[in-house]
């Protein structure tokens, strides 16, 4: 869907009875103590998409993420998921919905003390009254669809960074959630894990009828596998589209992002003092003209004085 | 002058409420850990894998430091026995040393060291690799998954541990005594069992020990919850725990003991 049609269809509510939200975040405010994260931001999740949110570090993806989650609350507005608000859930409330979540972490954060295939059975044995049988051919299918069905014996310390991150997809999908949190799944991704990583998201979003929300600042990646993608930069949203929309934009930032550019309007520098004062070149200026006057004190004359 | 001593007692009233602060917090993660323990019950089996790792690994360091502490006891204890006559006695002084005081609290500090530690350094590091979020994220209670488990393991493990202490500690007793330098078998073991009373002296050290298993495992659960996820923040978490269980288990036990005289 276009951009331009999908904010026609949004302004004009038929957007809403078309493609359903599941994931409404509005008008949302967060700050860690003084410092503001998030400014009122508005993001629309549609259901059976991968759309991506992108950006700098430090701009307030994970913030977004983890709001979504459950884990903070924002200061104002609201995160809708399935038509209830995140944040007003009791304990109980909140458990169940995060039934229906699974979230990729950055690292995969796989359970060390288990093996692969413990691992993608920790929630089928937590959740389900599942048999061990069933058990046992659910996380050999999960495995399987990552490609990775023959490591089920080996413990997460004994695989490579990128396997690990599929044996982590494996579970985070392991009870077929209708909503994908994926935290930098492209972080420290050798060129082939990468394309496999990326491949894996759209394809199982796909097969599971999922909404998968992908925060990332792996551009190339992106632009080939969601459906949309929102652009974040100090805690707002600056632009946002379809991949087509996003490589045709001509704006600076998206420019600046795309051809990783390192200055533009976000600057290579952070702000800070006055260069020169950094580096105290008054004061060296201070030890030059004691060295100077020692100098003449002692010999009569600056030395560069006695060459000439 | 002044100032210099106004920011002292800053300072110091900061590191005051500080303590308190985590004190109260502490507290509050005991009870949340008690208020989460049902699973650790209903599903007893991850309590005693927890149980084999906190308490049956402890087991060697345990059995050989209760046998060296036996031996030394016999040996210092023939020593002063000898200047009043009374070599004979030596079982029951060996056997209330350890029962009384050294296995539970000797115990206890061994156990904070060697298994404190670890399951300080093991949350902390569950905590810095995401591992705790993730179980969150999962709908999986952690405090109800992973703490409660461990801290009921700790719990049962200490008091066993102690026995497991005093019992090699009275045989390093009887080594020494009996068999090097020779002292009376029959009395050695008929002093100890007229003189040991269950009541007054073992079921007070198995109070004890109960006491520090709860104090310790607390201790470095909560130090291994609260370490901030960094390398530096799960080394400093390890040390704390060693540090404040050790001083927690020595404060504890002169309390106990003044009040169970």
């Amino acid at each position: 869907m276009g951009s331009l049609e999908y904010r026609c269809l949004k302004a004009t509510g038929v957007y809403n009875v078309l493609s359903e939200a599941l994931v409404e975040i509005r008008d949302v405010n967060f700050a860690y103590g003084h410092r503001p994260i998030l400014k009122g931001m508005n993001l629309t999740f549609p259901k059976n998409k991968v759309i991506a949110i992108m950006g700098g570090s430090g701009c307030g993806k994970t913030t977004l993420l983890r709001l979504i989650g459950g884990s903070i609350k924002p200061t104002s507005g609201y995160v809708k998921i399935g038509g209830q608000i995140i944040h007003e859930l009791d304990r109980a409330g909140l458990y169940a919905m995060r039934r229906k979540m699974g979230m990729l972490f950055q690292f995969g954060a796989l359970f060390t003390d288990m093996s692969v295939y413990d691992n993608v059975a920790f929630q089928m044995r937590e959740h389900t009254n599942l048999p061990e049988e069933i058990i046992h051919d659910l996380v050999m299918m999960k495995l399987h669809a990552v490609g990775l069905r023959g490591t089920h014996d080996l413990l997460p310390a004994e695989l490579s960074g990128g396997m690990a991150r599929r044996v982590a997809l494996a579970r985070t999908v392991a009870l077929d959630p209708m909503l994908i949190l994926y935290d930098e799944p492209f972080a420290g991704l050798d060129p082939i894990s990468l394309t496999v990583v990326g491949n894996l998201i759209k394809r199982l979003n796909d097969a599971l009828g999922a909404t998968s929300i992908v925060v990332t600042h792996d551009v190339q990646e992106s632009l080939k596998i969601v459906d949309y993608l929102y652009f974040v930069a100090d805690g707002v949203i600056i632009t946002e589209g379809t991949p087509d929309e996003i490589k045709a934009s001509n704006k600076p930032f998206v420019q600046q992002f795309i051809n990783g550019e390192m200055d533009g309007p976000v600057p290579f520098h952070y702000p800070g003092g006055d260069y020169q004062q950094d580096l105290k070149l008054k004061s060296i200026e201070r030890v030059k003209n004691n060295k100077r006057k020692v100098t003449e004190r002692y010999f009569g004359l600056d030395r560069r004085q006695k060459k000439k | 002058m002044m100032a210099a001593l106004t920011k002292n007692f800053v300072g110091l009233g900061r590191r005051v409420m500080n303590s308190l602060w985590r004190i109260g917090i502490g507290a509050r993660f005991l009870s949340l850990i008690l208020l989460n323990s049902g699973i650790s019950f209903s599903r007893f089996h991850l309590t005693v894998k927890e149980l084999f790792f906190s308490g049956v690994m402890s087991l060697i360091i345990i059995l050989v430091a209760g046998m060296f502490v036996g031996m030394v006891l016999g040996l210092q204890g023939y020593e002063t026995l000898k200047r009043y006559g009374s070599e004979s006695a030596l079982g029951s002084l060996v056997a209330l040393s350890l029962v009384r005081e050294l296995g539970p609290v000797l115990a206890a500090l061994l156990f904070a060291s060697r298994a404190g530690s670890a399951m300080t350094a093991e949350i902390g590091l569950m905590k810095a690799t995401e591992q705790i979020s993730a179980m969150e994220m999962m709908a999986i209670n952690p405090i109800a998954r992973v703490v409660a488990p461990r801290f009921w393991a700790g719990v049962f493990a200490v008091p066993l541990l102690a026995a497991m202490f005093s019992v090699m500690g009275v045989f390093g007793g009887y080594l020494v005594g009996v068999v090097l330098i020779g002292v009376d078998e029959g009395s050695f073991w008929s002093q100890m069992q007229s003189n040991v009373d269950f009541q007054h002296d073992v079921l007070n050290g198995v109070f004890k020990s109960c006491v520090f298993g709860v104090v310790v495992t607390a201790i470095a659960l909560f130090e291994g919850y609260d370490a901030p996820p960094t390398a530096e923040g799960v080394s400093g978490a390890t040390t704390r725990t060693v540090v404040e269980s050790s001083l927690a288990i020595l404060i504890l036990d002169f309390i106990l003991t003044a009040l169970m005289i």
